[in-house]
């Protein structure tokens, strides 16, 4: 199962810090993450990626899907 | 690959000692010591230069400034990152730039301008230091409390532009050095606002570092935060590099200077260089990020983040009209009441706007 989750126009560091307690919440599985920025998306990403996780980003139109698994 | 080499670690190394030797041939070629870039202190001299302030001393449009925010522009534009957003607590964040400017100056010198000092081995800098990461602490303790200024929203082309033409036309100023008869526009003939690089080669490499920062992500306060907050080191390894190759820089140059007296353009009332950046590493913490941070944003489109760079420049002409700036003799009259006023503000903000009050 998937869920999506929004952190767009949030300020650094926000977008990582919701994401990682997302994560640890989730522990295991699928989480669909929405980012407007490049910031955004590199700092998301390299979090996850430190905790573990596997990370493909999407890139749409003005705004990047990032799917996290683990 | 190019895509692949700005997320790497190399590429923060990089831009780290890229920034750290510029800043130290920009000294050799004529900014003041200790300062080859400075973000508080070159937006101070541009709010002199503009008659903002009447510090005959700090009057001065710096290219350097100008050139981030085109630098981070034109890698906006080619990355396709140039995305104009506002509407995240742009009075907030106002006062967080007013906030983080008067702290500076109490210092003398931003977040960059500390590390400089520090490689250039004035001792004080290491005052600053603590007391920017002691700030940087308090604001981590707000985000973990869930502080938030709110969401921006993606907006008009319009406002992406404002600042990049705001930079042109001081550009234009600094080229034509127009004259007025009310005086404006003011250039120092004497003091820091009368040393400065050759006008294009500042031009250049400022262009160069506000490209390369906007790719990396380049900011010095999230190289404290990251690691406190995240234990993620990649922005602090930027930061490490910048000063060592500042340093070795320094001592290749013959500007490396160690010791607390006399240190150029700097104080040694230690108290006040910690109180200083205390308040300006709160301020910074809560609006996101360092004014360099704040300059390469305000080019990819952030309006949000202009209004900070906006809300420095008025800081400054404030901190000097009204005597909270510091010398080299030490805090202005009025510097550590506003050093305490301002962590007041700051501490008000950080609690108003996080679940401390929120959920109760």
């Amino acid at each position: 199962m998937s869920e999506k989750f929004d952190v767009r126009g949030l300020s650094c560091p926000l977008p990582v810090v919701k994401v990682k307690k997302k994560l640890a919440e989730l522990q295991e599985g699928i989480l669909e993450v929405i980012v407007d920025t490049g910031t955004a998306k590199d700092n998301v990403s390299r979090m996850a990626n430190n905790a573990g996780w596997k990370v493909e980003v999407k890139a749409q139109e003005d705004e990047y899907l990032l799917i996290i698994t683990k | 690959m190019l895509k692949k080499f700005f997320s790497s670690r190399k590429s923060i190394i990089f831009t780290g000692a890229f920034i750290g030797i510029a800043a130290t041939i920009l000294q050799k070629l004529g900014n003041p010591a200790n300062m080859g870039i400075c973000v508080a202190c070159f937006e101070r001299d541009i709010a002199g230069a503009l008659g903002f302030h009447r510090a005959a001393v700090v009057q001065y449009i710096r290219p350097e400034i100008i050139g981030f925010v085109l630098g981070s522009l034109a890698a906006a534009l080619i990355f396709k990152e140039f995305k104009p957003r506002a509407g995240s607590a742009p009075l907030i964040r106002f006062l967080l730039g007013f906030l983080a400017m008067i702290g500076s100056l109490v210092f003398l010198g931003c977040p960059w301008r500390a590390l400089l000092r520090l490689s250039g081995g004035d001792g004080n800098a290491l005052f600053g230091i603590a007391g920017l990461v002691t700030g940087i602490s308090i604001g981590i303790f707000f985000i973990k409390s869930g502080y938030d200024l709110g969401r921006n929203r993606k907006t008009s082309s319009l406002f992406g532009w404002i600042m990049p033409f705001i930079m042109a036309g001081l550009f234009l100023l600094l080229i034509f050095q127009t004259k007025l008869p009310t005086g404006a526009v003011f250039f120092s003939s004497e003091g820091p606002g009368s040393q400065f690089a050759p006008v294009l080669i500042s031009f250049a490499i400022a262009i160069a570092i506000g490209f390369i920062a906007q790719r990396t992500r380049f900011c010095t306060v999230a190289a404290a935060r990251d690691v406190i907050l995240i234990k993620d080191n990649y922005l602090f390894t930027g930061v490490a590099s910048l000063v060592i190759a500042a340093w070795v820089s320094n001592m290749i140059l013959g500007q490396f200077n160690p010791g607390f007296q006399g240190q150029p353009v700097a104080h040694t009332s230690q108290i006040w260089n910690f109180g200083g950046m205390v308040l300006a590493g709160l301020a910074f913490t809560l609006a996101g990020g360092c004014p360099g941070r704040q300059l390469f944003l305000s080019g990819e489109g952030d309006a949000d983040a202009a209004i900070f760079v906006l809300g420095m420049i008025f800081g400054a002409g404030f901190a000097h009209n009204f005597a909270t700036a510091s010398s080299g003799a030490g805090p202005g009259a009025w510097g550590p009441a506003a050093v305490i006023t301002g962590l007041i503000i700051c501490l008000i903000i950080g609690y108003s706007m996080s679940d401390l009050v929120k959920k109760n």
